[in-house]
């Protein structure tokens, strides 16, 4: 006993000697709580990923964060011979981490091995667009897709990285996973899954590009699940970044020294949805288009913004994030108006309300805050809250009358990540209105951007007016950084680590 | 004795396996594991795709048979979300939740051992006052409350300790004290209250009569019998222990076996799942078993009967 007392007194007058974050070693740590297994970015379906995808390896395109434009990467050069085929003339000189020069061989190889399915690339939607890709030189390729594809840009500026065709035809996806070679900014040094990993500068990162040369020379990253642990390291200077912190704790933390808080808006949207072509076979009163503008007359969206989503988010009116391209705003808006909700509700023949299931998987208060509304108009409601994977079972089953649900459209800047994939009459859709279908169709396969923008802009007035949706507002995220550090958050939520530097 | 040996380990052997059984039929029960493998955004034709990759279409019973197959021989099959297999995961991960119980018990014997003897030995004293406020807190105070607590004063008040990780030994300390201190109030309680009974019996008043030091009696007549059911009990917390520290280690993001089970549980990850409620239950059935035989070895009416 006394031995053992001797030993924690004895520990506890030892320092911590890390505590000696940022800038005085160049080195940027950060945590978050999603545990990574593979680096192999075609084989993980986490935002980190993401996040690691872009600092360690390039795509052939690049989707510049402010202007939205897309501009070259890996490519030099890239056009449209057709509406389904593409040329690109590729940068020469690049390497990569390991050595290996980059030329058409890799991304003929890359882009051929995740599209082709028997390889098990987790996020088929991301690849399965492609046809073939060939080499028409050693830096110039051709790409050719199954149809016409208006994402393609967002795709090969996003999730298509380009893998060293030696290495990766050597070590595989397993190989990739833990030790990746690629030949973006940063190099990985050390990764043990679900805890950490280690990035050093990619001190020979090519000139022009335009993700720009990475400044802090080393980055770790460890896996913290606790939010309170998170914040409590980054208090003790152990840990100089950390992100997704509730909005009543970033208030608390923008108070302290040391400390700033940075909110930036991304582009999940919540939003109620109905069962309006009776899927469910229960003959509910949303069936009723009626009862479903009741409904959104009856809720104070900006109440529920101002007060408890916080931030830079704002309240939405159309089934849609208003960043994306094609998502219109000249739609019908149901502004906050309790009495004409009423007065719809008895007109649907309801003057006193009823009693409905409301399903929801996150934001407890936000449900919360909608059934108070409800309830303020004669509608009761019981809440029934589930895991996501559990809910989204009964959505696809088409047991779901009302529920309220959330949508990050995968960081796609394109209302055909949102709206085509829940109203076109795949498992999502419970509005199963055929026009509605139609239009989307189009706008999904047409290249020309007007008619896609005239496509979509029908198919979200159509929603908005049957009130098939009640969108409710965007969400944001905090994020919270030692104040020597100079970092700018995104709207498409993937924090760009070799764009920032110390102060 | 070799009897009673083998009756004890039959049985264990059975309840692991009815264990096994029920986790695999529930965790199917829970939901789709390939919906929930496949992440978001992800189409029907992506979800189908990982059913059939990962065997989830065929039928449930089958599929329990040939994990048990594989698990007889060591083999637990590949865990679907870190793609390696779930006995290496389980070997890289186990050696932090162990290492944490057992300096959490040790913490917890070292504290509650003596302070119940010496509660025992000086009954309503101030030492027994103190005795049982320490465990009336430990017993009230939720763990996570009181780890937070030791980490905003070791951690950020006075930078003392690191707040999380498992990167050196000086990372186990809070862990161990918030675990092990978990379990002190029922040790101590047991040890008093054992130590009460005993001093009040016939032979311990013949040992003083006989003049045998004090300290003899206490150490060796009073405390051997009245350690008896403390052994059962520790040898229960710290199976108690093990599933605690699931909340232990996600606060101090130590990445043990008790994280790894909580993370794999919501993401379906179910090969990870049932080989470490398998190997939990193992643990914790042969703790039982280990129990039994100490006290069997410590009494030997136990193991004529």
């Amino acid at each position: 006993m006394r031995k053992y007392a001797l030993g924690i007194a004895l520990a506890l007058t030892l320092n911590v000697g890390t505590a000696n974050a940022g800038p005085n070693d160049d080195t940027l740590r950060i945590a978050w709580g999603g545990e990574l297994a593979t680096l192999d970015r075609y084989y993980n379906v986490l935002r980190e990923g993401i996040v690691v995808g872009r600092l360690v390896w390039d795509s052939l395109l690049y989707k510049d964060p402010k202007s939205l434009e897309f501009k070259p990467l890996l490519a030099k050069s890239f056009r449209f011979v057709n509406p389904t085929t593409m040329e690109f003339e590729l940068r020469q000189g690049i390497v990569f981490h390991n050595g290996e020069r980059f030329d058409a061989d890799d991304v003929v190889y890359t882009l051929t091995y995740v599209s082709n399915p028997e390889n098990g690339v987790l996020t088929q939607r991301n690849v399965k667009w492609i046809k073939s890709v060939e080499k028409l030189g050693d830096y110039k390729v051709r790409l050719t897709m199954k149809q016409p594809t208006p994402t393609a840009l967002e795709f090969l500026a996003g999730p298509l990285l380009i893998y060293p065709n030696e290495y990766y035809a050597k070590v595989g996806p397993k190989g990739m996973g833990t030790k990746p070679v690629g030949t973006g900014p940063y190099r990985v040094v050390g990764f043990k899954p679900g805890e950490s990993i280690s990035f050093e500068r990619n001190n020979s990162y090519f000139d022009g590009s335009p993700k720009g040369k990475p400044k802090i020379s080393k980055i770790v990253q460890r896996t913290i699940p606790d939010r309170n642990t998170q914040i409590t390291e980054l208090f003790s200077g152990t840990i100089d970044w950390i992100w997704k912190v509730p909005a009543d704790q970033a208030e608390r933390l923008a108070g302290r020294p040391g400390i700033q808080v940075v909110n930036e808006q991304t582009l999940r949207i919540g939003y109620l949805s109905f069962d309006s072509s009776n899927r469910t076979g229960n003959n509910s009163p949303v069936n009723n288009p009626l009862v479903r503008k009741a409904i959104a007359h009856a809720i104070n969206r900006t109440a529920i913004v101002t007060k408890l989503v916080g931030g830079s988010s704002v309240v939405v009116h159309s089934a849609c994030h208003p960043d994306q391209f094609g998502c219109e705003q000249a739609v019908t808006k149901y502004e906050y108006d309790p009495k004409k909700a009423k007065k719809l509700l008895a007109q649907a023949g309801y003057p006193d309300g009823f009693t409905i299931d409301f399903h929801a998987y996150r934001n407890r208060p936000y449900a919360e805050a909608i059934m108070g509304f409800l309830q303020a108009v004669g509608i009761k409601t019981n809440l029934v809250y589930l895991k996501y994977a559990a809910l989204r079972d009964k959505v696809y089953a088409g047991k779901i009358d009302f529920n309220f649900m959330t949508w990050g459209s995968y960081s796609f800047n394109d209302v055909s990540a949102i709206t085509s994939h829940f109203f076109k009459g795949t498992r999502d859709d419970y509005a199963r209105n055929k026009k509605l279908i139609a239009d989307l169709e189009l706008g999904d396969s047409s290249v020309d951007r007007k008619v896609r923008k005239a496509a979509y802009s029908r198919a979200l007035k159509t929603i908005a007016a049957n009130a098939y949706w009640v969108p409710l507002f965007t969400y944001n995220v905090n994020y919270a950084f030692s104040d020597k550090l100079d970092f700018t958050p995104t709207p498409d939520e993937i924090p760009r680590f070799f764009a920032a530097g110390w102060k | 004795m070799s009897v009673f040996l083998l009756k004890r380990m039959g049985l264990a052997i059975v309840v692991a396996l009815v264990v096994s059984l029920f986790s695999f039929f529930m965790l199917r029960a829970a939901g789709d594991p390939a919906i929930a493998m496949a992440g978001e955004g992800a189409t029907a034709a992506d979800i189908e795709f990982i059913r059939q990759r990962f065997g989830f279409d065929r039928p449930v019973a089958e599929q329990y048979l040939s994990w048990l197959g594989g698990a007889l021989s060591g083999d637990f099959g590949e865990s679907s979300y870190f793609a390696k297999p779930v006995s290496l995961l389980i070997s890289e991960r186990l050696p932090v939740t162990l290492g944490l119980g057992l300096a959490a018990l040790v913490f917890s014997i070292l504290l509650a051992v003596p302070l119940g003897m010496l509660a025992a030995v000086y009954p309503n004293s101030i030492i027994d006052r103190f005795a049982l406020t320490l465990s009336v807190l430990g017993q009230a105070m939720p763990n996570f409350w009181f780890a937070l607590m030791l980490i905003v004063v070791l951690a950020v008040w006075y930078p003392l300790l690191p707040a999380s990780g498992n990167a050196e030994w000086r990372n186990f300390i809070m862990p161990t004290i918030v675990l092990g201190y978990y379990a002190t109030p029922a040790i101590m309680r047991l040890t008093r209250s054992g130590m009460l009974e005993v001093l009040g019996a016939d032979y311990i008043r013949t040992a003083h009569a006989k003049g045998i030091p004090a300290r003899n009696i206490l150490f060796k007549h009073a405390m051997r019998n009245a350690i008896l059911p403390v052994v059962s009990i520790a040898s229960v917390q710290f199976g108690y222990m093990l599933g605690g520290s699931i909340i232990i280690e996600s606060i101090f993001a130590l990445h043990g076996i008790g994280q790894l089970a909580w993370e794999s549980i919501s993401r379906a990850d179910l090969p990870t799942v049932q080989a470490i409620v398998l190997v939990l239950s193992l643990i914790y059935v042969g703790l039982n078993l280990a129990a039994d035989l100490i006290n069997a070895w410590l009494d030997p009416r136990i193991r004529i009967a």
